[in-house]
C-alpha cells in the first residue's frame, strides 16, 4: 500500500484530513476487490499495521472545547487516600476545570509499547492524551516520531526540573518528554540471614550460601547496567558492545551454574518474601513499600561500584488531541508542594526541585531520605544507562532474552 | 474445541444416511464458517505473511517489510530447536500422567459412582471447581506450595527423598506437573463421558466367557472408552505444547524450563522480533498438527469421524 504524495495534498488541515480519509477509504475498497475475500483483508489490516518508514502526523489539539485527558501509569505510582482517590489529581481537576481519568494500565514497558505500536504507527489515538514509560523506550518513540512536541511556555513550572535529569542524551532539552518519578537499582539482601550485607555484585555472585537464592531484574538495563558498573565499564558513556557481552557472559555464567535463582520483573518481591531468594537485584521504592508491608526484614543498597538511575517521564502520544490539557497537568506536578505530596507516597525519587523543601514543611519524615530526595553523595554512586542506538537494542535484547530462555 | 465430539456417544448410535444438503443447512452453517473464516483463517494468513517478513531498510527496532524470506525459519529452527523438543517432551510427560491420574479417577467417578447419582454429580462438581478460580491465581498458589520454604519440600527432605539442597520451582518436574494439573480436567471429562455410557452387561458377558477382571477392562472397557482417551490426549497435549505460563519465570519455571510458548512471547514482546515469532508458531502449529492427524487416522477411531 502506497501512501498519498505529500506534496499532492491541500494546505488546510480539514480538508487534507478528510482527503486523506476518502484516499484511504477508496485504497482499502480495490484491494478488496482485487484479492476477493478474507485473504485480501487481512492483507489489508496486516499491511497498514507493518506501516512503511512514514512519520505519523501530530493530532489537532482540541484542548479548548474539551476539557478532559486520560493519563496512563503504572501501579501504585500515585498518591492515593484510603478511599482509592487520588488527593493531588483530585485538587487539580478542581483548580483547572479539566477532568482527568487516571488508568493504571501500565506494568511492562515493553508489553504496553507492543500493545499501542500499530496505533502510534498509524498516528492513531491510543486510550491515553499522556502515559509515564521508563526513558529507554521513551527514547526509542521519540526516535521513531510517535511523541508530540512540548509547548514549554505552557509549563513553566518545569524549570524546577533537577538539573541532572536536564541533559537526557535522547530530548536534551526536554521538548518531548518530562520526568514523572525515577528510582535507583541496587541490591536488597534479607537482614536475618545476611547479617553482614552485601556491598557488591561481585559478592552477590561469588557467596557460596547464596548458591540458588539470589534474583535479578529481568529489566536489562538495571542487571547488566549493575554488572557493567562492577567491571568498571562507564555505562553512561560510549561504551562497546563487546564491554556489554562481556557482562552479559557474567550474568549467563551464573544464571547457568545456577547460583542466580530468578529473573524477574517486578513480582521479584514474592520471591524475597517466600525466601526463594535472599539478595536480589532489584529497585529502591520496592523494599521500602515491602518493609513497611511484610516487617522490616530487608535493607537496600547502591553497591560500592554504583547503581543505575532510571526514569518515568510523561510524554503525548501523537495521536492525542488534548496536548494543551496534559502540558498543564504537568506543570501543576512540577509544582513543589505537589511534588512532595506524590513523592511521600509512592517513596521513588521525585524530578521536582524544591519538593525537598517543600517536604520538610509538608512531610518531614521523608524530607531527609535520600532515596527520595537524592543528595550529590548518593547522585554520585548512581548512573544512566545511555541511551542505545537501534542494532544496539535490538542486538543486546536479544543477547539478554537468550539467557533467560536458556538458549 | 471441536474434539469434544469425539466424545459424544455417537460411537453406539446406529449410522444415519447423510441428509440432503438444504439451504437451510447451509444457513446454518454459515455463522460457524464466518466465525472461523474472521477468527482462524485471517489471522493464520497474517500469521505466515508476517512470518516471511525481513527487517525494513533503515527500520528502527521491530519494523519489517513484506518479503519472502523462508530462512526465518531455518533461523528459529536452529536457535530454538532445544525448546521445540523440550515442548513436545513436557507435553507428552504432561498427557501420559494426565491420562494415568485420570482414567482411574474417570473411572471411578462413571462407573463406581454410577449407583448414587448425587455422589456422581458431587465428584464431577468437584473435578471442576478448580475452574472457578483463576488460572493463574491456581499456578500461583503450586508456586508457593513448592517453594524453598514451602511445606513439600520441607517434607521430602525430612524423609530424606530429596538432599539438603534440592529444590522445585524452575525445575521440569515443576513444570510437567503444573501442566498436569491444569490440564487435568480436560482429559477426565472426555473420559468420563464415554465411560458414563459403558453397557456393564458387556462387562458382565465377558465374564461369562471366561475373562479374568485385567483382559476384560483390556479388552473391553479400554476400547470402548477409546474415544474419551483420544480426545482427552489430544485436549491436554495440544494447549500443554503451547502453554507458556507454566514453564514462564514468574511462575513454576526457571531458565532452563523455556518452552516454545516462552520464545514466542520473548520474541513478540521482548526483542521485537515478529517475523521470526510468527515463524515459530507456525511450526508449533504444524507439529502439533502432524501427531495429531496421525493419532486420530491410525487408531481406531473409524466409528468416530
Amino acid at each position: 500500500m502506497t501512501r498519498p504524495q505529500p506534496g499532492s495534498l491541500p494546505t488546510d488541515p480539514l480538508i487534507r484530513q478528510l482527503v486523506l480519509q476518502a484516499r484511504r477509504a477508496t485504497m482499502s475498497r480495490r484491494n478488496l476487490l482485487q484479492f476477493g475475500g478474507l485473504g485480501a483483508a487481512s492483507l489489508a489490516l496486516a499491511a497498514c499495521s507493518s506501516g512503511g518508514g512514514e512519520r505519523p502526523q501530530a493530532a489537532e489539539d482540541r484542548s479548548e472545547s474539551d476539557k478532559s485527558l486520560i493519563w496512563a501509569n503504572w501501579p501504585l505510582y500515585i498518591d492515593e487516600d484510603d478511599e482509592g482517590n487520588y488527593p493531588t489529581l483530585v485538587r487539580f481537576q478542581e483548580e483547572t476545570g479539566i477532568e482527568v481519568e487516571y488508568r493504571v494500565d501500565v506494568d511492562d514497558n515493553n508489553s504496553y509499547y507492543g500493545r499501542v505500536r500499530d496505533q502510534l504507527q498509524l498516528g492513531q489515538d491510543i486510550g491515553a492524551d499522556t502515559v509515564c514509560l521508563t526513558e529507554w523506550i521513551v527514547a526509542r518513540m521519540i526516535r521513531q516520531g510517535y511523541v508530540q512536541e512540548f509547548d514549554r511556555s505552557n509549563m513553566p513550572n518545569t524549570e524546577n526540573l533537577l538539573p541532572i535529569l536536564n541533559q537526557a542524551d535522547f530530548d536534551p532539552d526536554r521538548t518531548f518528554s518530562m520526568p514523572w518519578q525515577g528510582g535507583f537499582a541496587g541490591i536488597a539482601w534479607n537482614k536475618e540471614a545476611l547479617p553482614n550485607g552485601i556491598r557488591s555484585v561481585t559478592e552477590l555472585f561469588e557467596n557460596p550460601d547464596l548458591m540458588g537464592r539470589v534474583g535479578v531484574l529481568s529489566e536489562m538495563r538495571d542487571t547488566i547496567g549493575l554488572i557493567m558498573l562492577e567491571q568498571g565499564v562507564d555505562i553512561s558513556g560510549d561504551f562497546s558492545a563487546e564491554e556489554f557481552t562481556a557482562a552479559n557472559d557474567v550474568f549467563r555464567e551464573q544464571v547457568e551454574r545456577g547460583q542466580i535463582r530468578n529473573v524477574k520483573g517486578n513480582s521479584y518481591i514474592e520471591d524475597l518474601q517466600n525466601e526463594d531468594t535472599l539478595a536480589a537485584i532489584c529497585w529502591s521504592g520496592d523494599i521500602a513499600a515491602l518493609n513497611l508491608e511484610a516487617g522490616d526484614r530487608w535493607e537496600f543498597a547502591i553497591p560500592e561500584a554504583g547503581g543505575t538511575f532510571w526514569n518515568d517521564s510523561f510524554i503525548i502520544p501523537i495521536g492525542s488531541t488534548k496536548k494543551t490539557n496534559v502540558e498543564t497537568l504537568i506543570d501543576y506536578y512540577y509544582r513543589p508542594e505537589v511534588a512532595a505530596e506524590v513523592a511521600a507516597w509512592v517513596n521513588y525519587v521525585t524530578p521536582v526541585e524544591g519538593a525537598q523543601e517543600a517536604a520538610r514543611e509538608l512531610f518531614p519524615d521523608i524530607a531527609e531520605d535520600t532515596n527520595i530526595f537524592p543528595d550529590e553523595e548518593k547522585l554520585s554512586q548512581v548512573h544512566v544507562f545511555r541511551t542505545l542506538t537501534n542494532e544496539e537494542e535490538s542486538e543486546f535484547a536479544e543477547q539478554f532474552q537468550s539467557v533467560l530462555l536458556g538458549a | 474445541m471441536a474434539f469434544t465430539a469425539f466424545a459424544s456417544d455417537t460411537a453406539l448410535a446406529p449410522q444415519q444416511e447423510p441428509t440432503k444438503r438444504g439451504r437451510v443447512a447451509l444457513l446454518l452453517l454459515l455463522p460457524g464458517l464466518a466465525y472461523l473464516a474472521v477468527f482462524f483463517l485471517a489471522p493464520l494468513i497474517s500469521l505466515i505473511l508476517t512470518s516471511l517478513q525481513r527487517p525494513a531498510e533503515f527500520g528502527d527496532f521491530g519494523q519489517y517489510e513484506y518479503a519472502f524470506n523462508v530462512d526465518n525459519y531455518a533461523d528459529v529452527f536452529g536457535a530454538y530447536g532445544g525448546h521445540i523438543v523440550r515442548s513436545i517432551a513436557y507435553s507428552s510427560a504432561a498427557t501420559v500422567a494426565a491420562l494415568l491420574l485420570g482414567y482411574p479417577l474417570a473411572y471411578f467417578i462413571a462407573v463406581t459412582l454410577r449407583r448414587w447419582p448425587v455422589w456422581q454429580g458431587l465428584a464431577l462438581t468437584l473435578v471442576i471447581a478448580p475452574f472457578f478460580i483463576s488460572f493463574l491465581l491456581r499456578t500461583l498458589a503450586w508456586k508457593q506450595i513448592l517453594s524453598d520454604e514451602g511445606p513439600v519440600l520441607g517434607f521430602l527432605q525430612l524423609v530424606q527423598v530429596l538432599p539438603d539442597g534440592a529444590r522445585l520451582t524452575g525445575t521440569d518436574f515443576s513444570v510437567i506437573f503444573g501442566l498436569t494439573y491444569n490440564f487435568l480436567p480436560f482429559m477426565v471429562l472426555p473420559i468420563y463421558a464415554s465411560l458414563a455410557s459403558l453397557d456393564l452387561r458387556l462387562l458382565e458377558a465377558s465374564r461369562d466367557l471366561y475373562a479374568n477382571a485385567w483382559s476384560s477392562f483390556w479388552r473391553v472397557t479400554v476400547p470402548l472408552s477409546l474415544p474419551g482417551i483420544i480426545s482427552g490426549s489430544l485436549l491436554v497435549l495440544i494447549p500443554a505444547a503451547g502453554d507458556y505460563v507454566n514453564a514462564s519465570l514468574d511462575f513454576l519455571g526457571g531458565t532452563g524450563t523455556a518452552m516454545v510458548g516462552n520464545v514466542i512471547e520473548t520474541l513478540f514482546i521482548e526483542t521485537g522480533n515478529y517475523p521470526e515469532a510468527s515463524a515459530l508458531s507456525v511450526i508449533l502449529m504444524a507439529l502439533i498438527l502432524v501427531p495429531v492427524a496421525f493419532y486420530v487416522l491410525f487408531t481406531r477411531t473409524e466409528d468416530l469421524i
